[in-house]
């Protein structure tokens, strides 16, 4: 045994300075944080308890008080992120009616300031998608006609070519997109509600979702240069009014043509 | 009344040496009977001539190509897309070309209305039976020009390469591979390869702006001609009979008449193609195979076909590595063959029934053949069952249906609806009938409502004109030589005898199902569907028999 051998102690008085280091480190770090972030938190949490109120309030019934969901009625909300909350909310689809294959968009029944509070709230549970910024949703430098042949890819074969909706199976339906805002249409894609699917930023980059907003937008709003639009959605009322305006025109023509006849002399 | 001397010099001039005074002195005075219902032929007609001339028009400028091109035209939102030269040629059309889209616009509201036009004139020949003896070619003509009008149609719409038009482009090339055995091959011809290919485009370019016009200028030009000398028919009147036509001659009533009707076709059209939108192809975008849009849709005239396969379950076989695909074939296949087929059959069908070999100018009034008017109402109805699904998806977001219960609707109805519809069609003709029975019976009720010195009252009325009566027609049955029912105990004519023979026998029973009219000089249809028809087994003639049937007075006096 040399003299140089340690003291038995000397393991334990390691661990111990070690330990203290880390807790003095650590006090610190977070000391600076909570110096800086102070009101912030404290505004946070109000507006996540108000968040809380309402979610009691409006969607507990189905979601579940502790927004686990209801199995066969609604899904659970943890993890679903402020977009979902933001899109389904603003959008009135939430909180629904009744329960329905699919729900229909109306007027919203939170104003923004609850949306947004609920919005916390759903966040604080877990995490998710959040709302878009104004910037993540702008046109500026956006590619409609890239964003047409994404559309067509992708969208299309449920919203139709224009945006104009469709029919799904078992009463379900893609909603006309003529009334959705940027951020409500990149929460949609962010979030994928009822049934359609998620397109998530790997799927769909987000230089891409503005591509195709771009494309929505730009679209709903081009005047048609063709005279009435027949609502954009196709040969179906194209057929109706070749039929009972066209081909009626021209039968009442006939009609008004052949009214009079030449009287004929008797022999 | 003189005649200037520059414009009868000239005349004479060209008489000399053309000598066409004498023909077109007959043409003049060519006898037009006058029916609104008649002049839905010519709205086909100069539809028909609009597309031409807009056609024309359209062909200077457009490119019928799919070589790959970037768009960098006026419509903005499509700069910097690859597209085919077909698409972008279109694009230019609509938003380059001067009047372009006014062009592009009346030429697809014509065609629609082409189509339109020849399905209400087919229809009036049908339940008005002007395509008896002796117009029976050209109602076979009349049904290949509607086939070639579909096919027209088809390849028009395909024509600007969009999304739209290739999904129909897509159906097109599935129903050609559903063909057993030869399928693939003639997909592989038509498209020269494997889909889309490059040849498509050029290809139904040159079927659509020369083949099928020049069939149509052909079999038209035969159908106005046959027409033309064959006479027109006209509705029963006063005075019209099989062996004249009642009506205004040709110069110069019935030209100034026509002449305005062209320039009515023309103004519908051009106010359509100005205030209404139609086949926007800078919305549907260009074609990519990969991409399909919801609410996909042929144009109205192909959408009972498209409904057929909506409909249809997925039936497909798999025999010895070939693949039978059912849920495709017979959905192409079966409506429009099955309604083509027994449309031209239908007339020598109707004269094996009911030995009817005479000539007809005179046409029907539809409640007049009940059997002719449910069999076609029923056709009718199966085609609007079929049409009416091809937009399934369009009704389920409109209407809030569930698409597959409309689907599913569709399934039965196709088969039930045109059951109910001859039946009630049927029952309403007859009703219609026995409504003419009573004016002839009773009279007309004239509004004069009299007291009786016993204190009731009566209302007057009076008795049906010459003109009224001749107006209503007469229930068309016509005797066979010999019949069943009643005359068990008497010998059948020949034709009459054994199987083919009784199923005559009991069809020309169905057929000339109608109310008895017993007036005077009526003659003798009352009798025939009442157990009559065994008159003729004696050998007498038909009309003798209709003359016994006539002095008889009454329905069962066998």
């Amino acid at each position: 045994m040399s003299s140089r051998r340690r003291h038995p102690l000397a393991p334990y008085a390691v661990v111990v300075g070690g330990l203290l280091l880390t807790g003095i480190g650590y006090a610190a770090v977070t000391a600076a944080g909570d110096a800086s972030a102070s009101p912030a938190r404290i505004t946070q949490s109000a507006q996540i308890a108000q968040g809380h109120a309402i979610f009691l309030e409006e969607c507990a019934t189905c979601h579940g008080q502790f927004a686990q969901g209801t199995p066969g009625v609604a899904p659970s909300l943890i993890g679903v992120g402020a977009a979902a909350v933001d899109f389904q909310t603003s959008t009135g689809r939430m909180p629904a009616k009744e329960p329905s294959a699919e729900n229909d968009r109306k007027p919203p029944e939170l104003n923004p300031q609850e949306i947004a509070a609920v919005a916390a709230y759903i966040e604080s549970l877990g995490g998710g998608p959040t709302i878009p910024t104004s910037a993540q949703v702008s046109q500026r430098g956006a590619n409609p006609g890239f964003g047409q042949q994404l559309f067509v890819a992708d969208c299309a074969q449920c919203h139709n070519f224009d945006g104009a909706g469709g029919a799904l199976t078992y009463g379900k339906f893609a909603p006309p997109l003529t009334k959705s805002t940027p951020t409500q249409i990149f929460e949609a894609m962010l979030t994928g509600p009822e049934a359609m699917p998620v397109f998530n930023n790997t799927t769909i980059t987000p230089q891409e979702k503005r591509d195709i907003i771009a494309y929505i937008v730009q679209t709903r709003q081009e005047p048609n240069p063709g005279g009435f639009s027949l609502g954009r959605i196709g040969p179906v009322t194209e057929g109706l009014v070749a039929f009972l305006g066209l081909l009626l025109a021209m039968v009442f023509a006939a009609m008004w043509i052949t009214a009079k006849h030449r009287k004929i002399p008797n022999e | 009344m003189s005649i200037d001397k520059a414009l009868s010099g000239t005349g004479s001039w060209l008489d000399d040496r053309l000598h066409g005074a004498k023909g077109l002195r007959t043409f003049f005075r060519k006898i037009f009977p006058d029916h609104w219902t008649f002049l839905l032929g010519e709205i086909a007609l100069y539809s028909f001539i609009i597309l031409l001339l807009t056609g024309t028009f359209l062909a200077l400028f457009f490119k019928p190509s799919m070589t790959e091109v970037v768009y960098h035209g006026s419509y903005i939102k499509l700069d910097g897309v690859h597209m085919s030269e077909a698409y972008a040629s279109t694009l230019n059309i609509s938003f380059d070309v001067r009047g372009g889209l006014l062009m592009r616009q009346i030429h697809h509201w014509a065609a629609d209305l082409f189509v339109a036009a020849i399905l209400a004139h087919m229809l009036r020949i049908f339940f008005t039976g002007a395509y008896r003896k002796p117009r029976e070619i050209n109602w076979l003509i009349g049904l290949v020009l509607f086939t070639l009008s579909l096919l027209e149609g088809l390849f028009g719409y395909s024509l600007p390469d969009d999304l739209l038009s290739g999904a129909g482009l897509r159906i097109t090339q599935g129903v050609l591979q559903s063909i057993p055995i030869v399928g693939t091959y003639l997909s592989f011809f038509l498209f020269g390869g494997q889909y889309p290919g490059t040849d498509i485009i050029p290809r139904l370019y040159i079927l659509h702006v020369l083949l099928i016009p020049g069939l149509f200028m052909a079999l038209i030009g035969a159908h106005l001609f046959i027409m033309f000398h064959q006479k027109h028919t006209q509705m029963p009147g006063k005075g019209r009979t099989n062996q004249n036509v009642v009506g205004a001659p040709m110069y110069p009533y019935f030209m100034a008449k026509t002449g305005a009707f062209f320039f009515f076709t023309f103004a519908v059209l051009a106010l359509a193609a100005t205030f209404a939108q139609i086949n926007p192809v800078w919305l549907y975008g260009p074609y990519n195979p990969l991409a399909i849009s919801a609410g996909s849709q042929p144009d109205f005239y192909m959408g009972f076909l498209e409904g057929a396969l909506r409909i249809m379950p997925p039936w497909q076989w798999v025999v010895f590595g070939h693949t039978f695909a059912f849920n495709v074939f017979i959905p192409a296949l079966l409506p429009l063959g099955g309604i083509m087929t027994a449309a031209a059959l239908w007339p020598f069908l109707e004269q094996w029934i009911t030995g009817d070999k005479n000539e007809h100018h005179v046409n029907d009034r539809p409640r007049n053949a009940p059997t002719r008017t449910a069999l076609g109402m029923a056709a009718v109805s199966f085609y609007g069952v079929l049409w009416a699904e091809g937009a399934n998806d369009v009704l389920a977001q409109h209407f809030n249906v569930p698409l597959y219960t409309i689907t599913w609707i569709a399934r039965f109805a196709v088969f039930l609806v045109p059951i109910f519809t001859y039946i009630i069609t049927k029952r309403i003709c007859l009703g219609l009938q026995r409504k003419d029975l009573h004016l002839i019976q009773h009279g007309v009720e004239t509004g004069i409502v009299r007291q009786l010195p016993s204190g009731g009252f009566i209302e007057e009325t009076r008795p049906l004109d010459e003109e009224e009566l001749a107006a209503l027609g007469r229930p068309v049955a016509l005797a066979l030589p010999s019949g069943e029912g009643g005359a068990e105990a008497e010998v059948p004519a020949p034709d009459m005898r054994g199987g083919l023979g009784r199923v005559k026998a009991r069809l020309n029973k169905i057929v000339n199902e109608s109310v008895p009219i017993d007036e005077h000089g009526a003659n003798g249809h009352g009798a025939n569907g009442h157990g009559a028809n065994g008159h003729g087994a004696n050998g007498h003639s038909a009309t003798a028999e209709d003359h016994a049937a006539v002095s008889s007075g009454s329905d069962d006096e066998g």
